[in-house]
Parts: structure tokens; sequence; C-alpha cells
């Protein structure tokens, strides 16, 4: 627990300095020094974003503009619908939709936003993964679209019940925006990109800075009572609870967006008897999980004792012999619920809610039961 | 006379007679962040040093703790099981994991008093 890592390889985001400035506990993610936690805890800054607002630097993450070569716009949404099986072509100006990108296997390649911003597509992707998504859409998209990956902006995330007040304070339009607008808009009079959007299950915003503002707007936004640092540790445990998935744990290049539970991000438009149906990696796999269901499903687990059942916990139907049906791909404890919660993939005859199952943890067959996601009710402005 | 040694792994017994209480420093506790959950052992279970004999989970982790001597686990903190965050406000004094029966007192000897255990965390 005590371990040391060689920090000097890490990259750091603009809002580093702030980061050790706050007494953040850094820790390396994803190639980057990121603050898992600040003096508050965990414990403390989960609650406070559930309570209040909390601010979150989300840098690390992968910033592309997807512009289309012509200057049509439905021509690079067109062309991004070659990747993803989301309907792009139907994303309005000024909003955003989540999409992933697929293999020919129908696995997961990423999870990404994408979102509408009146001339180019505005994507967002996961840090570890965003030197791939560029080289990805690079080599597919080449003929329709410049592919722009805006390395010198920072994304900082303000979620929580008090997002909308505090936000509101720099930026007049953050009143009128429902869940997943997006577009440019002035915060404190910096050219920024706002979505009402995040991935905390709560109300709130992510807005894209440029590098050279990002510690001033974030100190201005800490400015107010109401904003606590948060760092990756309750970021974890709020996704968690709000039955969020996390690539490389709960969706991967082996997991389809049916397995993982993730229809409802295949616009009908992409599904078999669509309009455009198929046309993306891997469309006859995850086609057929759509028409003739998939052999296994992610689901919420509930453990029935205080003992967290983390990611890698095998699965068993049984609370004696038999072998593993599945595994945790995700698991901790949720401080909103103050009880363990975990999710993972079981044999879809055994996903529906209230199934019994059993969770391996150190030699013994924990009880849990399946269990509705999200874990705590998400709170977005429709 | 209770006398109090620490292990290079960061837990604390209190020593009186042939029976020692166990837990973990208040310095783990900082560097494990919020508790959630501690698995105890059973009583009567005959613990070998340097054995897993706890569990103490955070938020994001689970960490074991090791038995510091040989001997039988005679009594565990029930007040501990119900309230894991004590762990953190009182490590080395309310938060205590258990109690054994000292098998060996020869093996306290590679354990630290207060002054090494500070120079350790230094």
């Amino acid at each position: 627990m005590l371990a040391r890592d060689n920090q000097n390889s890490l990259k750091r985001t603009p809002l580093h300095g702030l980061h050790v400035a706050l007494g953040g506990k850094m820790v390396p993610f994803a190639g980057y020094d990121m603050p898992v936690q600040y003096p508050a805890g965990v414990l403390k800054e989960h609650l406070h974003t559930r309570a209040a607002a909390g601010l979150f630097d989300v840098s690390h993450m992968g910033q592309i503009a997807v512009r289309p070569k012509s200057g049509r716009i439905e021509d690079a949404a067109h062309a991004l619908e070659r990747l993803v099986p989301q309907d792009i072509v139907a994303i309005a100006p000024g909003r955003q939709r989540y999409a992933q990108f697929t293999n020919s296997d129908g696995g997961i390649l990423d999870d990404l936003m994408v979102a509408h911003f009146g001339d180019y597509l505005f994507l967002v992707v996961n840090a570890a993964c965003k030197d791939a998504d560029e080289a990805h859409l690079r080599a597919n998209l080449a003929d329709a679209c410049i592919i722009e990956p805006l390395a010198d902006r920072a994304l900082i995330a303000l979620q929580g019940p008090k997002a909308e007040a505090v936000l509101a304070k720099f930026c007049a339009e953050a009143r009128s925006m429902t869940f997943m607008d997006a577009g440019p808009h002035e915060v404190a009079g910096i050219q920024c990109f706002v979505s009402r959007s995040g991935y905390t299950g709560e109300d709130g915003f992510e807005v894209s800075v440029p590098a050279g503002d990002a510690e001033r707007l974030a100190k201005m936004l800490l400015d107010n009572p109401d904003v606590l640092p948060i760092g990756l540790g309750a970021r974890d445990s709020l996704r968690l609870e709000a039955g969020l998935c996390l690539y490389g744990h709960d969706i991967d290049t082996a997991t389809t967006p049916v397995e993982a539970a993730l229809e409802w991000s295949v616009h009908k438009s992409r599904r078999s008897g669509g309009a455009r149906a198929g046309g993306f990696p891997g469309a006859e796999k995850i086609l057929a999980h759509f028409d003739q269901g998939a052999s296994r499903r992610r689901v919420g687990l509930r453990p029935e004792g205080r003992a967290p059942v983390r990611e890698g916990a095998l699965l068993f139907a049984d609370g004696a012999a038999g072998e593993p049906i599945g595994q945790v791909t995700s698991g901790g404890f949720g401080p909103s619920l103050n009880a363990p919660v975990a999710m993972g993939y079981v044999p879809t005859s055994r996903s529906a809610l209230g199934t019994k199952l059993f969770a391996e943890v150190r030699g013994q067959r924990l009880p849990l039961q399946v269990a509705a996601m999200p874990f705590v009710k998400n709170t977005y402005k429709r | 006379m209770t006398t109090t040694l620490y292990t290079s792994d960061h837990e604390w017994l209190a020593i009186d007679g042939n029976v020692a209480t166990v837990g973990i420093t208040d310095y783990a506790q900082q560097q494990l962040g919020d508790v959630v959950f501690v698995e105890l052992p059973k009583i009567g279970r005959v613990l070998k040093k340097a054995e897993a004999a706890a569990v103490v989970e955070s938020v994001k982790a689970a960490s074991d703790v090791y038995a510091p001597i040989s001997g039988e686990v005679l009594e565990t903190n029930a007040e501990l099981a119900a309230e894991p965050a004590l762990v953190n406000s009182d490590a080395q004094g309310r938060a205590w994991f258990f109690k054994i029966e000292i098998a060996d007192k020869s093996e306290l000897g590679g354990l630290m008093d207060e002054a090494a255990y500070k120079a350790h965390t230094a």
C-alpha cells in the first residue's frame, strides 16, 4: 500500500500545479500524474459532490475535432458512422451523444462523447485510448475529414446539484442548457466548450478550456464555498453508483454494446431494419446480439454483507460447489448507499433482477443479488 | 505495565503480560484513507507470525493486516466491526483489531520501539 511509483515519466495536466497546491495525493493514472484524493478524503469528496458540487480535472482525456473536408457537417457525421453504431447524422446542432468505437469482432475499442458544434464534430475520448483513437480516425476517415487533436485544452467537470448555480455566475447560458446540450460558450470571458454532462450520475457540466486559462478558471470555480476539488477515487465511486461503465474494466475489446447493456446507445436507425442499419465494424455480431440476444450481460450487483466485492472476484451460482459463471468488473463501497456495490458479467439466464449469486472473496463465497442500475438515481436535467 | 511495539508493515501491538493487543498505526490509516470494512480473525484461531490475520478495506482497496507475533486469538473488537471508520479516527486507541496470547516472547525481539518506528516512517 505504500509503494512509490517512479513519477518522472508521467505527463501532467495544465492543473497539475493546482492539485499539488491543494494537497492532492498524486498517483499515476493512464500515463498522467493525477490526484486520487485531496485532504477531505474519498468519502467526503463523494458525498460533497452528491450534496453540493465537485470539481474534477479530466484533462487527461482526449479532445478531438473532426472537421468535414467538404465543409458540410453531415459528411463528417456520415463518415464517423463508419466507426460507431450510434446515429451521428441525427445529432442536432448544440447536442451531444454517447457512442463507442467498435472493432471487427463487435468489441469496444473505446467509448466516447460526440458533440455537434455547428460546422464540426467534437469528440471526448478516454486518456488511455486517445492516441489509438486518433490513429483509428485518421486511418478510416482521412478521405472525408480532418482529424485535429486539441492537445492544448484542459477539461474540467463540475458535478452536483449546485453545479448550475456556480457555473451560471460565469456563464449565463448554463441555466438554459439541458442534459447533453453542448457548444462553444464564454465562461468568465474565456472561450470554452461547455456540455451539460458528466460521469457521476449528477447534474453537471464539462468545460473544455484553453490550457493557459485552465488554472485561473478552476480557481474561480473553487472560490465558491459549494465547490470542493474531487480526485479520481471519488470519481470512480460516483460513476460506479451511477452504473456507468469504466473502459478497460466494464467494457473492452471483448465485450459488445449489447453484452454491456448499452443498447440505449445504439440508435434504432443503426439496428436491423433501420434507415442506416449496420455499416460499422463488427455490425454482424452486434446486430445478431440485438436480434437473438447475447449469452451474457453486464448487471448491477448488491452484496448482502458489508464486505466490498471488487474487480476480478469470480461469481458463482452456488454457495459451495460449482464452476464460476461470471466475474465482477467494477466493485467497491458506495458512500451514498453506505454499502458495497459492484457490477459484472453473468449468463443472461442469471441476469434477472433479484437473482441470487455468490462472489468469491478471500476464499469465502459471499451472497449478492442482481440489482437495478443506477444504484443511485441520476439527477440529469432533462 | 504496557509496552507498545511496531512492525515494519505498520501494525502496532500493546503488550500486557502474555497478551498483545494488535491494530494498525495512525500512519497506516492515513495512507489507506477512509476505512469502510474490517474483517477480523475468528476467536480461537492460532496465528503464525507474519500470516495474514485481518483485512482492512478502504473505499478503494483491500489491505492485509499481518500477525505481528504467533499465538491464539483471544478476543476481537466488535465495536470496530460495527464502525470501521474508528480506524481513521482512533487507530491506536479504540480501533484495536484483536488480542492475541503471545506464544513465543522471543519473537518480540525483531519489532520496533516507537522511536525506531518513527524513523521507519519518516
